[in-house]
């Protein structure tokens, strides 16, 4: 696969192993949290842990716009999904994501209930074209990286004078939630949080640029480093990082050039910034309610805001007690630290945000390398 | 199938609810139709059932299910396919497959044309695998209940004396042999599903690998533990399973696992592992290690397994572990996937 091949060649990975060996400081730890479930992915399928140095700990955070979205909010797609009226168009991974008590999109729609897996926007505009006798309403949802397909979806069912289609928008920042797991409210409960540099969203950079960063290296003296899904950007990255911490050093790099610039794509975003605007607060699963963590639709476009028209009542709902995502996401505790880890929390009955997509800590943890917790010598 | 009869409009008709209604369409639709692709001496004594010979050694019996989407895929339709998949249920067995069943259960509004294009592949992927459909049954149900056309399949084969190949035969150090490039069926379908669509030149692998078992037995004799097709589920969902029945864990090594460049980049585009998708014309044999080289070479110089090869061992684990070497240098685990495989959104 050309273009891919090329970072994932083992001879430069452990090249790049070795470099990171070479220039760590063996009497302090390094803790990088990746902040997207993609990175998280990669650690774990790439096996990546194997070739870092023991000091040297990959923290996985909150993961993918999937594994953030509050049961809560599932519960009011489905109470909207049952609705006879409404067709729900979905993006396929959110079909299995719980809601309270075990019920699912993929539950509700076997109930009878008209959803509807989409690969893209323009499914959704066709299906509202092609039924004009229901609502179809669009489950949005995603970092800065899927909100512009969106905006531009709003402003196009406004061109085509679309009057039976909305969206239930889900959006959210990252920026907000980077800071909120460095600053939260419950460190006091959980403990400090031991975080010595971020790998910063990748895709997510491709839109919003990296000067939205820049704060929190500043104020929180953090190094991050953006960097691209593929073993080997992850590798070089993490040496950017160690080398960062050696100096004290700490500002945003950019190992991802290849997609990223410093101010992003100018046009995607005036789009989001043409039809959206601030939450004050959004509810992050794991994270609590985060300030400014998420958007909704700017008053000219109201009219396409699902929760408005159709009067959705916000719904709350706890996680599992016993659930420690709170203190995994901040980089505190591991998987295995959860007493549900494995026992009655699996992929296939995800109790906590950490499980929910495959890109969550747990998930990956249990799906990639659970292995390593029953033989500390690696496979090769 | 007495009596008079007018000829099926297959060019322009379509399935109505009396063809399942057991009068005389229903016998036009079995005659005109499935007599004609399947044509063979049992289907023609007209009963219900046939009564067949099986020669010595001990039967094996199998059952399955084909409700595949779309019906018509690159390198086949979903009655070659189910001819395919039943041959080789029997085939890993290390049997040699007869006589298979097949049911149809057809859905009002379905063209004739379709069905008979299905039904002749049916009668094509049996002939050529030797093996005979020697009884069936017809429903039709209303339009929107079938998804067009669902079909059940039996067969039965028959295992050479001497020859036991099941998991619990599996030991420490034995060979994980696969066939060929795993995933090209899954993403072959994929491919012209609606809402996902793409261009690639894949085609779907189905095919009857009981001649490739019979050239693998004939060098692998007893050294052969089990076979099995990795069907719906993958690789990964096969060796998991091994590896419970067989008490042991297996480690592969990811460099050794054949996968086509443009499955990798399908898979690659739609966040998929190929690893976890489907195949239709591949088997995952467990051999011991003196017999590995002879079988591996015994399945390249078979035209269904020139891509064969070795990639990993069986190891004692009382986890049932199937590990991997990364082709990167890392370590991971192969799990099972949980529910079915569905592409990322980022
Ligand atoms: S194992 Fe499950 S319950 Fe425990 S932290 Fe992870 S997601 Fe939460």
């Amino acid at each position: 696969m050309k273009y891919v091949d090329e970072f994932r060649d083992k001879e430069i990975a452990l090249g790049l192993a070795k470099a990171i060996r070479a220039e760590v400081d063996l009497a302090r730890p390094y803790r990088f949290m990746e902040f997207c479930g993609g990175h998280t992915h990669t650690v774990s399928r790439y096996g990546l842990e194997d070739m870092l140095p023991n000091n040297v700990r990959m923290i996985h955070g909150p993961g993918c716009p999937v594994c953030v979205l509050p049961a809560g909010r599932i519960d009011m797609a489905i109470h909207l999904a049952m609705r006879p009226e409404v067709i729900l168009c979905v993006y396929g991974d959110l079909m299995r994501v719980p809601g309270s008590q075990g019920a699912s999109l993929l539950k509700a729609k076997a109930r009878g209930a008209d959803v509807r897996m989409v690969y893209s926007t323009i499914d959704a505009i066709r299906i509202a074209e092609e039924n004009p006798a229901r609502e179809v309403v669009f489950f949005a949802i995603g970092f800065e990286t899927t909100t512009p397909p969106t905006a531009i979806m709003i402003r196009l069912a406004e061109k085509k004078h679309l009057s039976n289609f909305s969206v239930f928008c889900n959006h959210v920042l990252t920026p907000p939630a980077m800071q909120n797991i460095l600053e939260s409210s419950d460190i006091r409960n959980i403990g400090g949080v031991e975080i010595d540099g971020f790998i910063g969203p990748a895709h997510v950079s491709v839109i919003i640029g990296t000067t939205p960063y820049e704060f929190i290296a500043e104020e929180f003296g953090k190094p991050i480093v953006i960097t691209g899904f593929e073993p080997l950007d992850m590798m070089q990255a993490i040496l950017m990082l160690v080398r960062q911490v050696n100096e004290h050093r700490h500002e945003v790099e950019n190992q991802y050039r290849r997609a990223v610039i410093r101010d992003g794509n100018l046009r995607a975003k005036e789009e989001v910034s043409t039809v959206f605007e601030l939450r004050d607060r959004f509810e992050w699963r794991g994270l609590g309610r985060v300030p400014y963590g998420g958007l909704r639709l700017k008053p000219a476009y109201t009219k396409y805001d699902a929760e408005l028209r159709f009067g959705m009542r916000e719904l709350c709902v706890a996680d599992d007690p016993a659930c420690e995502c709170g203190a995994i996401l901040r980089g505190i505790k591991k998987p295995v630290d959860c007493k549900l880890f494995g026992t009655v929390c699996t992929p296939v009955t995800p109790m906590g945000s950490c499980m929910v997509s495959s890109e969550g800590a747990c998930a990956a943890h249990w799906t990639y390398g659970r292995f390593r917790d029953h033989q500390q010598r690696p496979v090769s | 199938m007495r009596g008079h009869q007018c000829k099926l409009d297959i060019k322009n008709g379509c399935i109505d609810l009396s063809h399942g209604s057991g009068g005389r369409a229903m016998a036009q639709l079995i005659s005109g139709l499935f007599h004609e692709a399947f044509g063979n001496e049992w289907l023609a004594r007209g009963n219900d059932q046939s009564a067949f010979d099986v020669g010595g050694g001990r039967m094996v019996m199998t059952t399955d299910g084909y409700v595949v989407s779309p019906l018509f895929f690159p390198g086949g339709n979903i009655g070659s396919l189910a001819v395919h998949g039943t041959v080789n249920d029997i085939a890993m067995a290390g049997a040699r497959p007869l006589y298979l069943s097949a049911s149809f259960i057809i859905e009002e509004g379905f063209r004739f044309s379709h069905l008979k294009m299905i039904a002749e592949s049916m009668g094509e992927a049996a002939r050529s695998a030797g093996v005979h459909i020697i009884t069936g049954d017809t429903k039709v149900v209303e339009r929107g209940k079938a998804d067009g056309l669902f079909i059940s399949t039996a067969g039965v084969g028959v295992v050479p004396d001497g020859l036991d190949l099941s998991a619990e035969n599996a030991r420490v150090g034995d060979r994980v042999l696969i066939s060929g490039t795993l995933g090209d069926h899954g993403i072959a379908i994929m491919s012209k599903r609606q809402n996902l669509a793409f261009e690639t030149d894949v085609m779907s692998d189905s095919a009857s690998l009981h001649d490739l078992v019979v050239k693998m037995v004939e060098a692998g004799g007893h050294g052969i533990r089990l076979m099995r097709d990795p069907t719906r589920g993958g690789l990964a969902a096969t060796l998991n399973e091994i590896a419970q029945q067989s008490d042991l864990g297996f480690r592969l090594q990811e460099e050794a696992i054949p996968v086509k460049p443009d499955v990798a980049a399908a898979c690659e585009l739609l966040g998929l592992d190929p690893l976890h998708v489907a195949n239709e014309g591949k088997l995952v044999a467990i051999v011991s290690p003196e017999v590995a080289d002879a079988v591996l070479a015994a399945m390249r110089a078979h035209p269904l397994g020139c891509d064969a090869a070795e990639i990993g061992e069986a190891i004692a684990d009382d986890h049932h572990f199937v590990q991997m070497a990364t082709s990167f240098g890392g370590g991971c685990i192969v799990d099972w996937l949980s529910g079915e495989q569905l592409p990322r959104i980022c």
